[in-house]
């Protein structure tokens, strides 16, 4: 069993990392960053509705685990989906196109922000029930065993939905199996309004798979760094047939629950200090600088260039048309066989 | 350019609010992030952060101001270097172009009016050429051969549930299945519903045609979850991009002195379900080609079994690849007098009845539905059309159940037609008690489905 504690300085700048790869992991955080504000602001107008939860702040975890991933590996998440989209490859105009439920949407407007998907980059959701994910993870890396190939699926989740009982059942099914799954605890300290420490006494959560017989270790899910050498680590143990792995990365985000959250759980100093100290994208921008990869001003072009991207993708969702009303009775049955995965 | 700052939305429902106060004063600037000002709404007070970078040029609103309403513009933020006197005050900000609300003038092929609808017709097609031998077989072999042959047939078929595999199925349904196919495609699961209920629908999003075996649909109860929200709604959810192909199959409803926790009947539970199929044999040739057809649905299907049934012998038709499709409901035996629908275990009740109504001269139609979504109305209508008379049976409790459903369209669409109420014979509102002598009571009896009959037909 693996015990390892990855440090929060055990980046140093430009180790084991190339300048083009600092860059593109600065350059996805970043856009996942424009494009939550970007979310919020179009909430504030009224063109997104229902509930929204924003990924702002815990950027490194997706970025650092989708740069430990390769082609056909398969991805499942919670609601707070827009970064898991983003970083794996979805175009921001289908995304947000959907958060205004419109035809342009991953899901023609009718999933909203809590349930898209995407065939062709292997993005299983997007769901709204807390835990649910967890099997369904499982379950796509059972049809990758089946199919006898070396994919591996990421199946996401928060500290809340580690106490779902489910979870336990598909740790123990998926190390009874040997499937290639890794379980990502993206613990950001609140499920909702609760923090961790008033819903369990368990020092750690990734310790729990003890239990099970499988293997874990916490990550600083604010260092991009840290999470992708985790990530390499826990795909090659999958990779190699040794089942499933558990990460825990440690992460916060700076937003409220959802855009309807007044968040008196923590305080602001709580927030702001993450925020000047710990903030992923900082770190990454101050290697770049630090390492004399980047300029400030080539900095300032590609947060520019992202910007553009966001606003192109504000406007596709503003401009692109409400459903046609005959999508109210299309996609209730297929009536060929839908050509999964 | 300076930008507006708007009203914000802080919840799904909100639509105006009060400017509590100010956290930012004219001429202090901003970053992203910051707080610059507290809002009430109906449940809480937000504190509103900007969005931009700048200066408060203005304040529009002044703080303590009941009513704003969303999207108003609150102030006026500046860049660096810009003042006041930039800005157009003339300029009025574009109202955001948010999604109308007016309701569509017309919703499509949601209720059709009734003249535009044919006249309802059954269809008669037999489910067999004539003339193809037949051979006897119970529902429970004719289960585990509709199985067999589409496992072979497909690759990316496979079965899992509790002692599918080594024991060979609780009620044997599985025998001899791992034997032929070995434990990569008959696998056994720890007792986990809601887990492994989970683990079968990601297999269906990864390309698997998983048939998930409940040892009663009774423990389907903690995998209820899965099997809505995770099976039935994906492909809406997803725009057509993905959905669940996959069986949960089963013994329902009541079996003998099992009590109330084990006895449940929950065809009109899923019946009610968009996105799921519900199929429910009586008969061995029904539960073989209709699992057959379940097991190649693109879609999720919930397949309701009874392990009274299971034992029951009937002819099976002897040939290559026999399905039955959905929703298409087989009359059993025609009659003119009163029309008598029922599903399952039911079937027996009102087989049982009909029998004995012909001897007292009263011709009973009697009609299995077979599949409960897609549900065969025409059949069901085009009967009650000519028989003026109607009466259900089932199992499973009276309060939303299938026959209350049955009654309303028949009376939207055949009202004109009915000599007499439609009577609903159920399960009794009561949970399923243990004594032999009470259970019995809790069901219904071939006794009242006479009854009723007779009621509506006035005898």
């Amino acid at each position: 069993m693996a015990t390892r504690k990855a440090s929060g300085n055990a980046a140093k700048p430009g180790a084991n990392v190339s300048k083009d790869d600092l860059l593109s992991y600065y350059r996805d955080m970043l856009l996942i960053r424009r494009f939550e504000e970007k979310a919020g602001q179009l909430y504030g107008m009224g063109l997104i509705g229902g509930f929204c939860h924003l990924y702002i702040g815990q950027e490194a975890v997706v970025v650092g685990l989708e740069a430990a991933a390769k082609e056909g590996d398969k991805r499942v998440t919670s609601y707070r989906d827009h970064g898991h989209m983003l970083a794996c490859g979805m175009d921001a105009k289908g995304v947000m196109a959907e958060l205004t439920g419109r035809e342009g949407g991953y899901s023609k407007g009718k999933g909203g922000s809590m349930h898209m998907f995407s065939k062709e980059k292997h993005f299983y959701g997007g769901h709204g029930i807390v835990g649910a994910q967890v099997p369904i993870g499982a379950g796509l890396a059972f049809a990758d065993k089946y199919k006898g190939n070396d994919n591996v699926t990421f199946a996401y989740f928060g500290d809340g939905a580690a106490n779902q009982g489910q979870v336990y059942e598909t740790y123990n099914m998926a190390q009874l199996w040997d499937l290639p799954v890794v379980f990502v605890i993206e613990n950001n300290q609140y499920a909702m309004g609760t923090s961790v420490q008033r819903s369990t006494k368990s020092p750690s959560l990734w310790q729990r798979g003890a239990a099970y017989g499988i293997a874990g270790e916490e990550v600083d899910g604010m260092d991009v760094l840290a999470v992708k050498e985790a990530g390499e680590k826990a795909v090659a143990h999958c990779r190699a047939g040794n089942g499933p792995y558990i990460l825990e990365v440690k992460t916060y985000r700076y937003r409220g629950h959802s855009m309807s959250d007044p968040a008196k759980y923590r305080s602001r100093d709580e927030v702001q200090k993450m925020r000047e100290e710990r903030d992923a994208i900082e770190h990454v921008r101050q290697l770049l600088l630090t390492g004399e990869h980047a300029s400030e001003d080539d900095l300032k072009a590609l947060d520019k260039e992202i910007k553009g991207i966001v606003n192109e993708s504000a406007e596709f969702a503003k401009e692109s048309p409400e459903p046609a009303l005959e999508e109210l009775w299309t996609d209730i049955y297929a009536e060929a066989a839908p050509q999964n995965a | 350019m300076a930008t507006e700052i708007l009203m914000p939305a802080l919840s799904p429902t909100m639509e105006e609010g009060t400017l509590a106060k100010w956290l930012k004063k004219e001429g202090e600037s901003v970053s992203s992030g910051d707080i610059i000002a507290e809002i009430e709404t109906d449940k809480a007070t937000m504190e509103f952060e900007a969005v931009d970078e700048g200066v408060i040029g203005k304040i529009l609103i002044p703080e303590g101001t009941a009513g704003v309403k969303v999207n108003d513009c609150i102030a006026i933020l500046l860049e660096e270097g810009e003042s006041m006197d930039d800005v157009d005050s003339s300029a009025k900000s574009e109202a955001p172009a948010a999604p109308q609300d007016d309701a569509p003038a017309s919703v499509p092929a949601a209720a059709k009016s009734e003249d535009d609808t044919p006249a309802p017709q059954a269809n008669l097609d037999p489910d067999w050429p004539e003339g193809t031998p037949m051979k006897q077989q119970t529902v429970r072999e004719a289960l585990r051969d509709a199985m067999a042959e589409e496992m072979r047939g497909d690759e990316n078929v496979y079965l899992m549930g509790e002692e599918v595999a080594q024991y060979q199925g609780a009620y044997k349904i599985s025998q001899g299945l791992l034997d032929e196919f070995g434990d990569k495609r008959v696998v056994d699961t720890p007792i986990t519903e809601h887990g492994f209920a989970g683990i079968a629908v990601g297999a269906a999003f990864g390309g698997l045609r998983p048939i998930v075996e409940f040892m009663t649909f009774n423990f389907a109860m903690q995998a209820i979850d899965h099997i809505i929200n995770s099976a039935a709604k994906t492909l809406y959810m997803s725009g057509g991009q993905m959905g669940a192909p996959m069986v949960f199959r089963g013994p329902n409803g009541a079996a003998a002195r099992v009590g109330a926790q084990h006895s449940q009947d929950y065809s009109a539970w899923y019946a009610q379900i968009p996105g799921l199929k519900v199929a429910i044999p009586y008969s061995a040739a029904d539960a073989k080609g209709l699992l057959k057809s379940a097991i190649r649905d693109p879609n999720p299907v919930i397949f309701l079994e009874n392990e009274i049934l299971y034992g029951k012998t009937f002819d099976v038709p002897d040939m290559d690849d026999f399905t039955v499709p959905f929703g298409k409901a087989k009359i059993w035996r025609e009659g003119t007098d009163v029309t008598i629908v029922s599903f399952g275990i039911g079937m027996t009740y009102a087989l049982e009845a009909a029998e004995k109504l012909a001897e007292e001269g009263i011709s009973a139609e009697v009609i299995d539905l077979r599949t409960l979504r897609p549900l065969d109305y025409d059949t069901v209508l085009a009967s009650v059309m000519k028989t003026n008379r109607c009466v259900t049976v089932e199992e499973g409790f009276p309060v939303a159940s299938i026959g209350n459903h049955l009654s309303a369209v028949i009376m939207e669409r055949a009202f004109d037609y009915l000599d007499a109420p439609v009577i609903n014979c159920t399960g009794k509102d009561v949970p399923m008690p243990y004594a032999a002598n009470l259970e019995k009571l809790a069901l219904t009896t071939t006794a009242e489905v006479v009854d009723a009959v007779k009621k509506v037909t006035y005898r």
